[in-house]
């Protein structure tokens, strides 16, 4: 019996790039240390939702609240809001012209102006966490995939956001490096951590998921426990997307 | 067996080495040695040894064009500070987004389009003869800040489309990551964009600056006693060319150190960022 308004909630949400209409009216609520799963076939609007709850891309119509406050009503402070919403994308998108300790402390000394020896100090204990601290000084170009993407994780959570947004975060790793990732993010999901997930990991859906939400064409087609969606689903469309799925050998 | 084998191939891959080095010696002293040897045996070349090479003019116009090519010296550094500045300045103002922006967007885009334009001693001649005859009080007539002046509003018109391909360059996704991370867009571009944009274009750049440096001499029209002009007095009162060759000398001089330079900064720079190597 909570009280607090839910960590996200989207209402009718609607986005088009051109004429085309990526988004077509998503309605979903996440309640705070919830783990959801997006899943759905490329294109079905899965990172482009992802991308409106960062205010990286604006919406047409709907609205998004984060914590009971509207993000995206005119006149918000859109760098307050990104600083309490991680997100971490499928290409890591480190910035290869700093140290692992450059990306981790950028957001909290620009962002939050906190001094370097505080910022690299807090820095160090979570990249410890992860078991990256021998890694601070390399370059992203020089880390394998995973670690590159386990330090893109640390520094979307150096400004300690309340919500974490993961666009496919395993997709453009080695198979064999697929694990320590998703580990990273199990450990998250034990530390309470609100996060929504867009994924092929369907194992890992069903594994870490509170909801799982099926998105098709830009609509949100189905949602429920992973239980029910991955052995018993109501709606044509994702019987279909998970035999696809099956028949591909990836669940 | 396998040992021997082994360095027995390594015994002729270092002979080959050898045997390779050889080679790009003698090709090189067989095609030198073919090119003096047509160049001394044409029929005018005792009197264009007399006119361009003469080592009694070489050594004695050395000292006074060295001492006169200080000022170019001077010249190209405060000349370079200001367009490295003002090149920056422009190039952001044109990637600036939005509709809002679009008349900042034009001037800046007109501004390049113009600069670019016009031969650079006719800005020189504008800017040198044309100023002081306005007759505006506060603005200085020395024909050496004139110049120089004109040589910056011409090169930042350069060095900012080359700074503009490097911010090009950079891909969207980082923007987009930083943005994420509750970075301004002032800050993105301060520390995410600009600084790989401007490692890219480290070459380029270098090149603008080879040009700026040689483009000091343009300044000689103006009647300042630098380089050129000194090799210019020299050579009227010598009637040998000499003097040129000596000013191209300096020229040279100055050049090769940064080429070297630039290179070894994007070695140094690639090797820490990339795979396979430490240091």
């Amino acid at each position: 019996m909570s009280t607090a308004a839910p960590a996200l909630v989207c209402t009718d949400v609607h986005k088009s790039f051109g004429k085309l209409e990526v988004l077509k009216g998503i309605d979903l609520s996440v309640d705070e240390h919830e783990v959801i799963c997006l899943i759905g076939a490329s294109g079905s609007g899965k990172s482009t939702l992802l991308r409106c709850i960062n205010l990286l891309e604006p919406i047409n119509s709907g609205s998004i609240q984060v914590a009971g406050e509207e993000i995206t009503a005119s006149g918000v402070d859109v760098n307050q809001v990104r600083r309490g919403i991680g997100i971490v994308f499928q290409a890591f998108n480190l910035f290869p012209h700093m140290s692992v300790m450059g990306n981790v402390t950028l957001a909290p000394r620009k962002v939050i102006g906190l001094s370097r020896s505080q910022a690299e100090a807090e820095a160090l204990e979570l990249l410890d966490r992860f078991g990256l601290a021998d890694k601070r000084n390399e370059y992203p170009d020089r880390l394998s995939g995973g670690q590159q993407q386990r330090v893109a994780i640390v520094r979307a959570l150096a400004t300690h956001p309340q919500l974490m947004l993961l666009d496919e975060v395993t997709s453009a790793l080695d198979p064999e490096l697929v694990a320590e990732v998703l580990n990273v993010i199990r450990e998250l999901a034990e530390g309470g951590m609100t996060m929504l997930i867009a994924t092929h990991e369907m194992g890992f859906a069903r594994d870490i998921a509170r909801r799982v939400c099926f998105l098709d064409e830009g609509v949100l087609l189905e949602q429920g426990p992973p239980e029910q969606i991955f052995s018993s689903p109501r709606e044509e469309r994702t019987q279909q997307f998970l035999q696809r799925i099956i028949e591909a050998g990836r669940m | 067996m396998n040992g021997a084998n082994g360095s027995d191939r390594a015994r002729r891959g270092s002979l080959l080495q050898i045997s390779s080095v050889w080679v790009a010696v003698a090709s090189t002293v067989v095609v030198f040695a073919a090119l003096a040897l047509i160049i001394v045996n044409a029929p005018g070349w005792p009197k264009v040894k007399h006119a361009f090479f003469d080592p009694a003019e070489f050594r004695a116009y050395f000292g006074t064009i060295g001492h006169a090519f200080v000022l170019n010296i001077k010249i190209f550094l405060v000349a370079e500070v200001l367009i490295l500045t003002l090149a920056m300045v422009l190039a952001v103002l044109r990637s600036l987004p939005g509709p809002v922006f679009l008349p900042i967007r034009l001037l800046a885009i007109g501004y390049t389009d113009l600069f670019r334009g016009i031969p650079t001693i006719l800005l020189v001649l504008l800017f040198g003869f044309g100023i002081p005859t306005l007759q505006l009080s506060h603005v200085t007539r020395d024909p050496v800040y004139l110049g120089a002046a004109a040589l910056v509003v011409i090169y930042t018109a350069y060095v900012s489309e080359v700074y503009r391909a490097g911010i090009d360059s950079v891909h969207p996704s980082q923007e987009a990551a930083a943005r994420s991370l509750g970075l301004t867009r002032g800050q993105t571009m301060q520390t995410v964009i600009l600084p790989q944009a401007v490692r890219r274009v480290i070459p380029p750049l270098l090149n603008d600056f080879i040009g700026l440096q040689k483009d000091t001499a343009l300044i000689s029209v103006l009647g300042p006693v630098e380089a050129l002009q000194r090799a210019n007095l020299g050579s009227a009162s010598e009637f040998n060319y000499t003097p040129y060759v000596v000013a191209a000398f300096f020229f040279v001089l100055i050049t090769v150190p940064q080429a070297r330079l630039t290179d070894w900064l994007i070695a140094r720079d690639r090797k820490r960022q990339m795979a396979g190597g430490r240091v």
